[in-house]
């Protein structure tokens, strides 16, 4: 067990964990931010998605002892302008039906839009077919995401 | 939520139980399951407060803390039923006896409420029911629980009901308090108005109207007066947000004090026992706490979900495999096809079939289908959480069939059932695998509490392999079908069917068997909608010992396949339209007619210009009393199809959610596409090959067609939709395949072999 501080949504977390446990399990387990779901554990599925250093990692497959001083961001901590677009969109629409994987899908819906603000089709196909909806709530994620960054133009 | 109980500094054990009559007749109750009156509202279901409504406040601010909404804390008004609070801050939450699992029963219970009651949309909450048989039994299997599509068939007018008494409740409290004729109050939008200029909320009624009398009979609207059932843009789903921002809470995310988290060292075969085992690595590990055998194996107790997972991993079970399947699935294949040449046991049989083929002349077509395993996978894998004192129960998770999931839990613990508090909580999808007919989720979490005994809560946490590997498939499956064709008519049709019973064996077997037959295997065989004079469906009942299960249409999920890719091979082979064909066949089904019609005029059918590299195929099925039709367009690539569009026309009676109803039929699209697709669990000497997404790969982004929806107006009663959307897409990729020059699909999935 290792001494570690993981800097989460701007607050520092001291944590006594196994160097090899996965971010996830740190994140959602020592410090209690459930939003991040645990799907697959192999990076197949997204539903772990956060941010680390600004750009979206799959947290069950990163060990935690390699976040070093990184920003760490959730879902709960989610404040650009984009993230905020999003998560409105995402209402909107009416996208989630189980929900488990939105989390997931947000973050790579958030990071899409932080660094393309007009994606086409084929950006999101690119950008969000890492996460995986056993619900097959694409349509309306793709609607949603178009919508966001229909709402950021103006 | 427990886990937001615990902030509040409450401890789940001091949460009493709600659960006053618990069905201790419960599997006798399941077996005489028959299909009651669902219009029928008990004046049981519709009870005056007393203790239930006083702990029904419990729940209120659960509901409100779980959806991170303001919680409506201090408001334990209680309204008359209990099915419904109101808050003195005017919202209105309905205890929604179906598990949201993301089929939407949270939104459609409140607005059949909403819709009676005269509410605004915005003051709408749901949160689950707790369990209680008596209260919140499913109208349409007696017992509490999910299933079959159902939540809105067998809810439409009791959930009406009550909406409708509130609101004659409300109104009386009004009248009472203003000193005027009730006939002289109107509602609209969540305000109760009096012509003298009199207005006020529910709020502040809530209470007196609780001293109202309970009306026999409340009057229902007429539909022309509908203002939320069936309407476009006024309803949105009540857990959107709470979904869109982390803050729901599932099962995985209880996180209680002193909880352990278990893992389960399972057989690697169906029916392998352990022998023995060695826990000492196990036990080095920090953070594990202890390691138990259970009934389904050894049992991991640790401090979180890694400490378990090494503490697993570091153990040395031996198993006992001489009860194990151990067969294969090339194996079964092979047992299968032999089978589906002798015959089997009719299901149904009319006219002289083998007579006709006799005959001679015409054009025989020979088919076989074959189906593999498939697992749900939904994306939160299985789960469940109890904390017990050695007498009170209190049990989380999301639970598809609480009835029966609390008498296991009370059978295998020695409690009495009115001990036990369990609720349901949202769930990460299910596809049937949260609902089972041999209750194992309920009873391995109960088996694990005892195992540790009194104490720490524990939660049992499948990781994706275990969920994948873990059997409760889809069963595999295989048809033989053989149709003659002449003079332009199909005259005569046989199926043959090989699959594993789900119902037998399982308190459900009464309901749904008949002659030692499984509906579920054969449903959709052996009533086709097609006019065919000479027709045969006979059944292999084959036993294996892999577990089976409902899945996402059941039975439909290959018969669907097997008939309308059959029936369009014999259209085609007639040489005629795959849409005139169905529909000059079909005069004793107008509903199929409906929805294939309306499907062919919304895609443009008959006069659609393709591009080239492009083609479309048809399917109609109807499954629970809803019927659909899809037209699918696709080319052929590397990857194998490529289905770039689906229309889709549905008829499920009365409309009530328009957009969840195309949001089923969206997702029942996709998840069907992915499957046939792709998705497969072969079997390797018994064992289970797929263990995760990249060896069970399922549809991604990329690969999700754009898709049109029309809902067909209909004034029958309401039937479900989460369901009925999966069976026709398989078909019709394979109908299109066939127009694009190549076979249809005779084994499943069409692009094999795809991720492993």
């Amino acid at each position: 067990m290792t001494q570690l501080t993981l800097k989460i949504n701007g607050q520092s977390h001291s944590i006594d964990a196994d160097p090899d446990m996965p971010l996830l399990w740190a994140i959602r387990e020592s410090v209690g931010l459930t939003g991040t779901k645990y799907g697959c554990g192999v990076a197949q599925c997204g539903a772990c998605t956060v941010f680390v250093g600004g750009l979206p990692v799959r947290s069950c497959s990163m060990p935690v002892s390699a976040v070093g001083a990184d920003e760490i961001t959730t879902i709960e901590g989610l404040k650009s302008k984009e993230a905020l677009a999003v998560q409105k969109a995402w209402v909107k629409l009416d996208v989630p039906q189980c929900g488990y994987c939105q989390s997931g899908q947000i973050m790579s819906a958030t990071s899409l839009l932080e660094i393309n603000a007009k994606p086409t089709d084929r950006d999101i196909d690119l950008a969000m077919n890492g996460n995986i909806c056993r619900c097959a709530t694409y349509v309306r994620i793709r609607a949603a995401i178009h919508d966001a960054a229909k709402s950021l133009e103006g | 939520m427990i886990y937001e109980l615990r902030k509040r500094g409450t401890s789940a054990m001091n949460i009493r139980s709600q659960n006053s009559s618990v069905a201790t007749e419960l599997p006798q109750a399941i077996a005489r399951m028959s299909v009651e009156d669902a219009t029928r509202l008990s004046r049981r279901s519709i009870l005056k407060t007393g203790a239930a409504g006083l702990a029904l406040g419990v729940y209120l601010a659960r509901g409100g803390k779980a959806f991170a909404q303001q919680p409506p804390a201090a408001s334990i008004n209680i309204t008359p039923n209990t099915f419904l609070i109101i808050g003195s801050d005017n919202t209105v939450t309905v205890l929604c006896k179906h598990i949201e699992m993301g089929q939407g029963p949270f939104t459609g219970m409140a607005t059949l409420v909403a819709e009676e009651l005269d509410a605004d949309w915005s003051q709408m909450r749901a949160d689950h029911a707790p369990s209680n048989p008596g209260l919140y039994k499913n109208l349409a299997f007696g017992v509490q629980g999910t299933g079959g599509s159902t939540a809105i068939a067998n809810s439409f007018e009791q959930m009406r009901k009550v909406g409708a008494s509130a609101r004659a409740m409300l109104v009386s409290a009004a009248a009472a308090e203003w000193n005027v004729p009730a006939e002289e109050i109107t509602v609209e939008n969540g305000v109760i108005r009096h012509s003298s200029g009199k207005e006020g909320r529910f709020g502040e009624f809530a209470a007196k109207a609780n001293q109202q009398p309970l009306p026999e009979n409340p009057k229902l609207k007429d539909p022309s007066q509908f203002k939320l059932i069936g309407k476009e843009g006024v309803v949105k789903r009540l857990d959107s947000a709470a979904k869109s921002n982390g803050s729901a809470v599932y099962t995985m995310d209880i996180n209680e004090p002193d909880m352990l988290t278990v893992l389960i060292a399972r057989s690697p075969r169906f029916g392998g026992t352990v022998a023995s085992f060695d826990a000492s690595a196990t036990k080095a590990i920090p953070g594990v706490v202890d390691v138990k055998q259970v009934p389904m194996g050894v049992a991991v107790y640790a401090k979180g979900f890694w400490a378990a997972r090494k503490g697993r991993e570091a153990l040395k079970v031996t198993w006992d495999d001489s009860k194990a399947e151990k067969r294969g699935t090339g194996q079964l294949l092979s047992e299968f096809r032999m089978l589906s040449n002798t015959p089997g046991k009719v299901v149904k049989e009319e006219g002289a079939v083998d007579a006709e083929f006799a005959k001679g002349g015409g054009r025989i077509v020979e088919a076989e289908f074959v189906f593999p395993y498939l697992a749900h996978a939904a994306m939160e894998p299985l789960n469940s959480y109890l904390k017990w004192d050695g007498e009170k129960v209190v049990s989380r998770f999301g639970s598809q069939f609480p009835t029966p999931d609390m008498a296991v839990m009370a059978q295998v613990l020695g409690v009495k059932p009115e001990n036990i508090d369990l609720k349901t909580i949202l769930a990460g999808g299910s596809f049937g695998r949260r609902a089972q007919q041999t209750t194992h989720i309920a009873f391995e979490l109960a088996s694990v509490a005892k195992a540790i005994g009194p104490g720490p809560g524990v939660k049992v946490v499948w990781t994706r392999e275990d969920d994948m590997r873990g059997g409760y498939y889809r069963p595999f499956a295989l048809h033989r079908m053989r149709g003659l064709v002449r003079d332009k008519k199909i005259v005569a049709w046989t199926d043959t069917i090989v699959s594993q019973s789900i119902m037998k064996g399982s308190p459900f077997e009464a309901m749904t068997m008949k002659n030692g037959l499984d509906a579920t295997v054969y449903e959709g065989s052996n009533e086709i909608p097609y006019d065919v004079e000479n027709f045969r469906c006979d059944l292999h009942q084959v036993e294996i010992g892999v577990p089976v299960l409902w899945w996402r249409s059941v039975g439909h999920t290959h018969t669907g396949y097997a008939v309308e890719a059959f029936v369009d091979e014999l259209l085609e082979a007639a040489g005629i339209d795959a849409v005139e064909g169905r529909l000059a066949l079909m005069s004793k089904k107008p509903r199929h007619a409906g929805v294939l019609k309306a499907v062919a005029e919304l895609s443009d059918w008959k006069n659609a210009k393709l591009a080239p590299g492009r083609a479309r195929g048809i399917a109609v099925v109807e499954s629970f009393n809803t019927f659909v039709a899809q037209v699918v367009e696709l080319s052929m690539t590397d990857d194998g199809p490529k289905v770039h569009k689906v229309w889709c026309a549905v008829d499920c009676g009365v409309a009530v959610n328009p957009d969840i109803i195309r949001a089923q039929m969206e997702g029942g699209i996709g998840f069907g596409l992915g499957h046939i697709l792709y998705a497969d669990i072969p079997l390797e000497d018994g064992r289970p090959v797929s263990g995760n997404f990249d060896t069970y790969r399922s549809l991604r982004i990329n690969e999700m067609p754009e898709i049109e929806v029309t809902i067909v107006q209909s004034t029958e009663k309401p039937t479900g939709v989460g369901e009925p959307g999966v069976p026709p897409i398989g078909p019709a990729v394979a109908n299109a395949l066939a127009k694009l020059g190549l076979k249809r699909p005779r084994q499943l999935p069409m692009v094999p072999g795809a991720s492993v």
